[in-house]
């Protein structure tokens, strides 16, 4: 009870404060800005409300984007890790780019994706895609790679195909690590997909509206806009946590 | 399930299985021969001409300091490993595939998969050999009750005491259907008491339900009291000091067994073969 009663009237007085704040102007003379610049979070509900539609429309195209990308990031990066496992030329190969491929921060590459490919639905969804690769990739992997030596002997001598022992022993042992890559995945998902919205699109989304709203200083569609991102990404992370422990019964 | 292991060597009559090159010391009656078995990690020797024997349904034990190689000797009995000199043989057939398929490993750790119940975990062998799930679990939860775990068929190992796991993965052992068991320190994790009552089950199980078994072992009175004969292994490289015979394999009472005076008195001159191996 008090895991959730706490937390709640918390974040309840945190936005009842914001809300006087924002009324009584002292939010704006703090930062010496034009008081409709700080929008009080009944403007921003009110702002949510009267952009309802177009909200849901651009949510739609951006959750889209994220699950396309995401969806495809998943397949080839389990199936990537799959191959690495098996390889061990392969793995000694790409093991160490991929490690340090995860110092570059692949947005800086959105622009430069949206130059070759266009302005349409496809660039957004490979930004997502590949930013999500590496992490669940690499995730895999090391869970693969983590799978105790004295079961898979165990196996052996259980009469077990190699296929059987990666069914049974490796792939369950995997399991938590690619739920930490997924997590990872989805959380930069909603940071990469706003970010490649902004440096081009013509084919609208969250990131490309918070973009125009921003524009045209209509503060509180920025903040109603925001708003419904953070939410998406809360619920696409909390949908995978869920499932998590669904599957992973044994932790 | 068993093949017929005691067809001479020579005979042809095993021509469906590739036969493998076989020493000449390998007799047609031993369930494993072992004969001038070398090893070595590298640098490291772990093995020094190794010989042994195991008839069908005899047990034998395994027993030498820590580290000396007695999980390598196993695990080379297994088909897990390939020598660098000498012959293994498990019921006559002597490449690793071969050995692989004869015999059944079952390692320090009981290893059962936290993922499965306790039930699944035992039937693992017989899903690996293609076995639908509820067959399997049908033929696995008929031996619940003889090994004490009746009403934990649907437990997750987490759930189980260690004894019990021991038992769950030695039924795992037991269900892969091979001649031949490698038992590697399968009590070594539990406490005095429980592996004491272990012991005594195994005893039990074995009396009910005969296997050819090699146990490794650091307990002296364990080897004694479970196995046929003994074999002393040296500290590394191992060789075997000493072979005992031991007094009264798997008695129904071990508290009697192992306070007769006849098993104290080869304990001690094995715990002396031991010493003098150490050195």
């Amino acid at each position: 009870m008090k895991r959730w009663l706490y937390p709640t009237l918390l974040l309840a007085a945190l936005i009842g404060l914001w809300q006087v704040l924002a009324d009584t102007g002292a939010l704006a003379d703090v930062f010496n800005i034009e008081s409709f610049l700080v929008p009080s979070p009944s403007e921003v509900a009110s702002a949510l409300w009267d952009n309802r539609t177009l909200i849901v429309e651009n949510g739609w195209v951006t959750l889209k984007e994220i699950l396309l990308g995401f969806g495809c990031a998943l397949v080839a990066g389990l199936a990537f890790a799959v191959c690495l496992h098996l390889s061990e030329t392969l793995r000694t190969a790409f093991y160490p780019l991929l490690v340090g491929s995860q110092a570059i921060p692949i947005l800086v590459f959105a622009p430069v994706l949206i130059v070759l490919f266009g302005y349409g639905i496809g660039p957004k969804l490979m930004i997502v895609a590949i930013i999500c690769f590496f992490p669940i990739t690499v995730n895999a992997l090391d869970g693969l790679r983590s799978v105790d030596a004295d079961a898979v002997k165990m196996m052996r001598t259980l009469d077990a195909s190699r296929w059987q022992t990666f069914q049974r022993v490796e792939a369950p042992t995997a399991l938590p690590y690619v739920f930490s890559g997924a997590k990872i995945s989805i959380a930069v998902a909603v940071i990469g997909v706003v970010f490649a919205e902004w440096a081009g699109s013509s084919s609208g989304g969250l990131g490309w509206l918070v973009f125009q709203y921003n524009n045209n200083l209509r503060s509180a569609e920025v903040f109603a806009t925001a708003f419904v991102l953070a939410v998406m990404a809360m619920a696409l992370f909390g949908l995978l946590a869920l499932a998590e422990r669904r599957v992973v019964t044994w932790r | 399930m068993r093949q017929d292991t005691k067809m001479p060597p020579d005979s042809g009559a095993n021509s469906a299985v590739e036969a493998p090159p076989k020493s000449p010391s390998h007799p047609a009656g031993a369930e494993l021969s072992v004969a001038g078995v070398e090893h070595s990690f590298g640098q490291l020797r772990t093995l020094e001409r190794i010989d042994l024997e195991v008839d069908p349904h005899t047990v034998l034990g395994l027993v030498g300091p820590s580290g000396c190689g007695k999980s390598t000797l196993l695990e080379l009995v297994c088909g897990l490993r390939d020598p660098d000199a000498g012959t293994i043989a498990v019921g006559a057939v002597g490449d690793a595939a071969g050995r692989l398929a004869r015999s059944a490993f079952m390692p320090q750790r009981d290893l059962l998969l936290p993922w499965y119940s306790a039930l699944d975990n035992a039937a693992l062998a017989l899903r690996n050999h293609g076995a639908g799930k509820a067959a399997a679990r049908r033929q696995a939860a008929a031996l619940f009750e003889r090994f004490g775990l009746a009403g934990f068929e649907g437990s997750a190992p987490n759930e189980l005491s260690g004894g019990m796991r021991q038992r769950v993965a030695f039924l795992r052992t037991l269900l892969a259907g091979k001649p031949l068991l490698a038992l590697d320190e399968p009590f070594a994790a539990l406490d005095a008491i429980t592996r004491a009552e272990m012991q005594e089950w195994l005893a039990g199980a074995l009396g009910e339900d005969p296997r050819t078994v090699v146990l490794v072992t650091h307990d002296v009175e364990e080897a004694l009291y479970l196995s046929d004969r003994v074999a002393i292994l040296s500290a590394r490289p191992a060789r075997i000091v000493a072979e005992l015979r031991a007094p009264d394999p798997r008695a129904a009472d071990r508290d009697a067994a192992v306070t007769d005076p006849a098993f104290v008195a080869v304990r001690e001159e094995a715990m002396k073969a031991l010493h003098e191996g150490s050195r």
